[in-house]
């Protein structure tokens, strides 16, 4: 099967546990001597929303670029749907879709440009890309902005590109890294209702990396990040079920602030 | 394994973005063409009384200056869009659009050599453009030179993308552009055959002679001056070729993700 294909049919052994759609297993990464992640164990499962929660500097781009092949951790496996990104780093990535921290659109280009080439980098025709694509910005809204240059978009609609770019070859797991940040109220709702919907609706995977704690809702995952240690990894509705059914964002910001709830 | 026909997809992507890019940045388009033509126009024209060429290989008779130079100028502008391929890839990878590029599916090694064959390609645009100008300053090679110069072209245009590609790994920030202007290309360009033929320099300086003699850009200029004249100089084409090799192989090991510099380099959280 070729690493392409993969991303439409990942259907896993029908004979044992469903296969998660991320795997993270006793990363560690180092540059230098300055200890980034340490021994860091989670996994998303296919249609969960898994919220990976940390401060600055905790290590959340550093383990979402060991996830993206941008380099290799030390030590750990890192798998997606079962492919491990060492060992099969081609049929990994092809089942990813990442928004980066920073803008990557081409300003310069229209909004179609831009998401050609994103589907060109996944070895799509621009035939099979169309539909995609036009699938993906009318359920974004974007429809009519097709044509527009970037340049002229604002933050929020950026962002929205930036998500459609990333589900144009179908990914079943997506990955995004802080991507609410700069954005207003509304283009934050919009989309994280976007892309929850993703993981109801298609199934899709989803590890959301942020500080902001008003971004977790009751069925999600909680990863807790801190200097690079996972502290905690449990349900949203556990962890408020154990602080006394206190409000869940208040029960994550004693989390995040002081290590306890 | 992924198909050829999706490999070639991804190859005419990449191309396709760069070029787009090129002519959507107007700046970048103009001073591309604009830099030779002001050199041709400005140093030869002063120079033309002053430095007169004798009958050296590829020329049959004695040629005006600015037809000696023309050659060196199609090599700067390569050189020029080396050096700016590799300050994109810089600013690229601050802006994350180089990240983009490597998390898709296919092979680091593929995707590095669509993005410097995307480079090339609109580097030889931007020669024949120069080219078709300067054939109004009387710069006319025969007619086949035209056709010859293009392999000279892709090869050399390989050679200065590779050499961007290296240096586009050394580079952390973009403000480091300005050093790269001087202790690369300047160098580069002045210690070479473009302004001067070599029997010259050596009568002046022999050890700027031999700088002159290993710096790959004087051989990217000998080979391209000999292609325009219908003539293969192949010492020149196997120094070109074994340069582009030796840069290729340090661009590759830059950013293979194992051992590549981004795992010395932490990037910002």
């Amino acid at each position: 099967m070729s690493a392409i294909e993969a991303a439409t049919v990942y259907t896993p052994a029908a004979d044992t546990a469903p296969v998660p759609a991320l795997s993270v297993e006793s990363v560690s990464h180092a540059f230098s001597s300055r200890q980034v992640l340490a021994d860091v164990t989670f996994s998303v499962p296919p249609g969960g929303f898994t919220l990976l929660l940390g401060l600055n500097g905790a290590g959340k781009t550093t383990l979402f670029s060991l996830i993206t092949r941008l380099y290799y951790s030390a030590s750990g496996t890192i798998s997606v749907y079962g492919h491990e990104i060492r060992r099969e780093p081609l049929a990994a990535l092809a089942l990813i879709g990442v928004v980066f921290q920073q803008p990557t659109l081409d300003l310069d280009l229209s909004v179609e440009q831009n998401l050609f080439y994103h589907a060109s980098l996944h070895g799509m025709s621009r035939h099979a890309a169309r539909p995609r694509i036009e699938e993906e910005l009318a359920r974004a809204g974007l429809a009519d902005r097709r044509r527009d240059k970037v340049r002229q978009l604002s933050g929020g609609l950026r962002r929205r590109v930036e998500l459609v770019r990333a589900l144009i070859h179908n990914p079943p797991l997506l990955l995004l890294d802080e991507p609410t940040v700069g954005l207003d109220v509304q283009s934050r709702r919009f989309l994280l209702e976007h892309v929850r919907g993703l993981c109801a609706e298609r199934g899709t995977g989803v590890l959301w990396a942020t500080h902001l704690v008003d971004e977790a809702s009751p069925d999600c995952q909680i990863v807790l990040l801190r200097h690079g240690c996972v502290e905690t990894a449990a349900p949203a509705a556990e962890l408020v079920r154990q602080a006394g059914n206190r409000n869940l964002a208040a029960v994550l910001e004693g989390l995040l602030r002081e290590g306890k709830p | 394994m992924i198909r050829l026909a999706q490999y070639g997809r991804c190859l005419a992507g990449v191309i396709r973005r760069e070029a787009l890019r090129w002519v959507h940045q107007h700046g970048r388009f103009v001073s591309a063409l604009v830099r030779p033509l002001v050199w041709l126009l400005i140093f030869a024209t002063g120079f033309h009384f002053v430095l007169g060429v004798s009958i050296i290989p590829p020329y049959e008779t004695y040629i005006p200056y600015e037809v000696y130079i023309a050659p060196g100028l199609v090599a700067m502008i390569q050189l020029f869009n080396g050096m700016t391929s590799s300050l994109s890839i810089v600013y690229d990878r601050e802006m994350g659009s180089m990240r983009l590029l490597m998390v898709s599916p296919f092979p680091r090694g593929f995707l590095l050599s669509a993005k410097l064959l995307a480079g090339v390609a609109v580097s030889i645009v931007q020669v024949y453009m120069f080219l078709a100008i300067a054939w109004f300053w009387d710069i006319a090679p025969p007619p086949v030179g035209y056709l010859a110069v293009l392999p000279a072209l892709v090869i050399s245009g390989l050679m200065l993308g590779a050499l961007g590609l290296v240096l586009s790994s050394f580079i952390s920030q973009l403000e480091n552009f300005a050093s790269v202007m001087n202790f690369v290309i300047f160098p580069m360009f002045f210690a070479s055959s473009a302004l001067y033929p070599l029997w010259r320099v050596k009568e002046a300086s022999p050890s700027v002679y031999w700088i002159s003699e290993v710096n790959p850009f004087t051989h990217a200029t000998e080979l391209i001056r000999f292609a325009l004249y219908g003539r293969l100089n192949a010492p020149s084409l196997a120094i070109v070729a074994a340069y582009t090799a030796l840069f290729w192989i340090i661009a590759i090991r830059a950013y293979d993700p194992g051992r590549g510099l981004a795992v010395r380099r932490p990037v910002a959280e």
